[in-house]
């Protein structure tokens, strides 16, 4: 044989050029005349260019790519299993998994909703197979994390809270807040919602704290299963930025789009660094037991992945075609997460309110200290003594810290907006919508339901815009409960009727837990009821007052 | 236990558990190892549900604080309404074909893999140049024409995969449209290389007879009322119930794989063949819910004229359409099968799953 022949020269045959299928597969559309297509989700954008494919991928070619992505993750989970992953892993860093993947399903099969609401507005069928090729991706991603989780459960030390995972996400205060972040993809003004939102903030921007950072810290925890599913997972999303910024560039030479895009980039952006980084800047900071000092805190990673990738190499090229960027909210964000601590008052509520979860959550200890210090200078004197309470507290027989007055926490008020709690005490404001008083965590989310979610925007009428709906503060679902019949009420208790599937701790013993008899006799709350009671003038005063913050007393 | 030795136990890990692995510890639901919020269809939970059920939350199942956003005439992110069928339990479904995203790439990746080889070697024996000229320009007409029927549909279901009220129901008309789209591609590019091979075979030529042809243009209008209408169960109904039945499987299985070979073609019953087991599965998902609503204890009787309605006006224009391919059936050199046959075959394949459905069969559908 001559050093010249290969199996691909022999087999070889001409075809038609990537370019050309892309080309053929599009011409697949028509404009219907004999019956008008079916009514779609409105949107008060207009798109009169159509949008280019920049994947040029058909099909043909998509499916056998994802199959071979699927029979990795399939093989290296059951490499994991019989490498023994689960002696090794940290069971700190699992316990928010049960968190974590009881929301990210649900976002995931609502992008592939969404993929209905764009493909039927974009011009022309040149970016059908991009849509196609997301809502399939989409599918794959939520039944692929429904799948890991089960894995979890299966293997997994404390299988409780995986159980009830679905049943868990409709209930929980911290799950509601995911919900937010997917209903936002496919609800109200169609490309507000599944162009804006989902595709050029959400994956062009946030996906990479969720699938690239968070899988780093899952490794570093004895975790490989979570970056092989979510590493795979990521690898889809660079298509569906694509789809994104393709449909964004359809629309941006129109300058009557400007004065939406620039509302729809403010409220995305505000709404992911709201509960995403609340989120996942707990799992990765909180979550994990590695503590090398030369590895990234949530911040660096936020730094790279937010500030330098999303804001500066896309969002400030969009300038040039005329739309105002709102800088100043990516500097609030970011001051949120370094100079007030969002993410750590995160992580401190999530543990405060941990009778009511569906995970344990362990205290941070001397070791973790040390981090958060080197990272954060000032961090120990502002939470130090906060996480000794939690380690005291952490045994049945001890009042329950979310009602304990010993510690000095002050139960915060709930951002109608994001739904993360009003943390930042200096950012609260409350203001009046619809002839009703409403409480924010920051100026951000006050403009974002008063100003954004609205049936006009600055003068312009918006009659495609979504609304905020529902009983969106949670602690008024429980108002005057007992919280014991309120965990009993959403489920949260293990399968002898009395445990709690939450626990303060990682003691895996049946005497260190606690039961519903631990808890009993503390009552909940809707600290809006009695903020809306407030005449104008007590309400200042109280505003005034939740400004001021709380201290946490010394733990002995 | 006192506070003060509880107080002591935390801080000091005595009899800490090493493991983090199933069994290394028991204690309060250490092997609660099953997802328990949902009622299995069998005695066990299948995979697919396991994967599906309840992923897509609503009011009546968990969902403590309603849905959050709103449209701004109200209506919520998944709304009952968006279809006039009634159910007393819309979380009854559960999709015959039991697929979740590892069995459908497996099973689209094969599907690939097969259309692809096919082609490749036939074109490597030099196959599509022994095809019978006459038949060689049917494919490019009437085969180029068909593809755009098949991309409607898969847009229409696309469209439709975003109104239903629970998981099952929509992930079972998602998975439904990609295959549609696939199968419109795979014919796309399957023409498009067998006109390598083929002097002057027009590859434009499908669509300008899709648009134009009036043997096409029932089949056109066809199409266009399914993607029209604004009910996503009528569109999935008319799709799988109707159009697949008397105008999707007459033309393939009806003429495309029973007169290629007769005309030296062995290729293209290869690649349509892949149409013809997905639709098996998409009816078999189809005739599964349209029988749980049709049977509904509350709603039964009113689904069922709802869904007479939508036939009768569905195979009203599926059988027009149908009924002006018929030159088709001329046109190849070697005649094989005769369209009165295809039709009638058609014709009982609708009747019999009107049959499974308790519809009934409109009079034009009868002899």
């Amino acid at each position: 044989m001559t050093a010249s022949l290969t199996l691909n020269k022999i087999t070889a045959q001409k075809g038609i050029s990537i370019a050309e299928a892309a080309n053929r597969v599009a011409d697949l559309g028509w404009t219907p005349s004999y019956v008008q297509e079916a009514m779609t989700f409105p949107t008060d954008y207009k798109i009169s260019k159509t949008p280019r494919d920049p994947m040029k991928q058909v099909l043909r070619s998509y499916f056998p790519m994802q199959e071979e992505k699927d029979n990795r993750v399939y093989g290296a989970l059951d490499a994991a299993l019989r490498g023994d992953m689960f002696r090794n892993v940290e069971p700190r860093w699992v316990e928010w998994m049960k968190l974590f993947l009881a929301i990210i399903p649900f976002p995931e099969i609502s992008a592939a909703r969404s993929m209905a609401m764009v493909g039927r507005l974009a011009p022309g069928e040149e970016l059908r197979t991009g849509f196609t090729m997301q809502m399939v991706d989409e599918f794959r991603h939520s039944t692929i994390q429904m799948n890991l989780k089960k894995w979890y459960m299966e293997n997994y030390i404390d299988p409780a809270g995986f159980d009830i995972t679905e049943a868990a996400f409709g209930k929980c205060y911290a799950t509601t807040i995911g919900r937010q972040f997917a209903e936002g993809f496919l609800t109200g003004d169609a490309i507000t919602a599944a162009n804006v939102y989902l595709t050029v903030v959400a994956e062009t921007a946030f996906t990479n704290t969720l699938f690239v950072a968070m899988p780093s810290e899952a490794a570093r925890n004895g975790d490989y299963a979570l970056p092989t599913v979510f590493l795979s997972v990521q690898s889809d999303e660079s298509r569906h930025i694509g789809n994104g910024h393709s449909m964004l560039m359809a629309m941006i030479n129109d300058p009557s789009n400007h004065q939406l895009l620039e509302r729809d980039l403010k409220y995305a952006f505000w709404q992911n660094h709201a509960i995403v980084d609340a989120a996942i800047g707990t799992f990765i900071e909180y979550g994990t037991t590695n503590r090398d000092k030369n590895k990234e805190s949530y911040a660096e990673l936020w730094h790279r992945w937010i500030y330098e990738d999303y804001y500066r190499t896309y969002m400030l090229p969009l300038e040039k075609y005329g739309i105002k960027i709102h800088h100043d909210d990516v500097a609030a964000a970011w001051d949120r997460i370094v100079k007030k601590n969002y993410v750590h008052k995160t992580a401190q509520f999530f543990t405060v309110g941990w009778s009511v979860n569906f995970w344990r959550i362990e205290a941070q200890t001397e070791r973790d200290f040390e981090w958060f210090e080197h990272k954060y200078p000032g961090w120990y004197a502002e939470f130090g003594d906060f996480w000794k309470w939690h380690a005291k507290l952490s045994v049945p027989g001890e009042t329950n810290i979310l009602f304990n007055s010993e510690v000095g926490y002050s139960y915060p008020h709930r951002c109608w907006s994001c739904m993360v709690p009003c943390l930042i005490r200096e950012d609260f404001v409350c203001d009046e919508v619809d002839g009703k008083i409403y409480t924010y965590c920051s100026e951000g989310c006050r403009w974002t339901h008063k100003v954004a979610f609205a049936a006009e925007y600055e003068g312009r009428a918006t009659p495609a815009m979504g609304r905020f709906s529902g009983r969106r503060e949670w602690e008024d679902c429980y108002h005057g409960w007992d919280v014991a019949d309120a965990i009993k009420d959403l489920g949260f208790v293990r399968p002898d009727g009395k445990t709690m599937i939450a626990q303060p701790h990682l003691r895996f013993d049946a005497k260190d837990m606690w039961t519903l008899d631990h808890v009993r006799g503390h009552t909940l709350g809707s600290p809006l009821r009695g903020f809306r009671a407030l005449s104008p003038i007590e309400r200042e005063v109280a505003t005034a007052e939740y400004r001021k913050g709380f201290k946490i007393n010394p733990c002995h | 236990m006192s506070a003060q030795t509880s107080r002591a136990a935390a801080t000091k890990p005595a009899a800490i558990v090493k493991s983090g692995a199933a069994g290394a510890a028991v204690f309060p639901g250490s092997d609660s190892r099953k997802y328990n919020y949902f009622e299995p269809k069998g005695r066990k939970a299948t995979h697919y549900e396991d994967m599906t059920v309840d992923v897509q939350p609503d009011p009546e199942r968990y969902l403590l604080q309603d849905w959050i956003i709103s449209f701004p005439d109200g209506t919520p992110t998944y709304s009952k309404d968006w279809t006039a069928a009634r159910s007393s339990n819309w979380h009854k479904f559960r999709a015959v074909d039991q697929e979740w995203e590892r069995t459908h790439y497996q099973r689209q990746s094969t599907i690939c893999g097969m259309v692809q080889n096919t082609i490749e070697n036939g074109r490597k024996s030099g196959a599509p140049t022994r095809f019978d000229p006459a038949w060689a320009k049917i494919l490019q007409n009437h085969l180029g024409a068909y593809k755009h029927a098949e991309f409607g549909l898969g847009t229409s279901t696309m469209q439709a995969q975003r109104y239903g009220y629970t998981q099952m129901v929509n992930n079972a008309i998602l998975t439904n449209s990609s295959y549609k789209l696939r199968f419109a591609q795979d014919v796309t590019l399957y023409l498009s290389e067998i006109g390598l091979d083929l002097p002057g075979f027009d590859i434009a030529a499908g669509k300008k007879h899709w648009l134009e042809d009036p043997i096409w243009q029932g089949v056109r209008k066809s199409v266009e009322s399914v993607m029209g209408s604004n009910d996503y169960l009528e569109q999935y109904f008319a799709t799988n119930v109707v159009f697949e039945p008397l105008i999707g499987e007459l033309f393939r299985s009806g003429f495309l794989m029973q007169a290629a070979s007769a005309q030296n073609d062995f290729i293209t019953p290869a690649v349509v063949s892949a149409a013809e087991a997905d639709y098996e599965r998409n009816l078999a998902n189809t005739v599964e819910l349209f029988h749980i609503l049709g049977t509904d204890p509350t709603y039964g009787a009113q689904n069922i004229a709802l869904f007479n309605k939508w036939l009768a006006k569905h195979a009203d224009l599926a059988l027009d359409a149908a009924n002006h391919l018929q030159p088709i059936w001329s046109q190849p050199r070697v005649k094989v099968v005769a369209f009165a046959d295809a039709l009638a075959h058609a014709k009982n394949r609708i009747k019999g799953i009107a049959a499974e459905l308790g519809l009934t069969v409109p009079a034009n559908l009868a002899s």
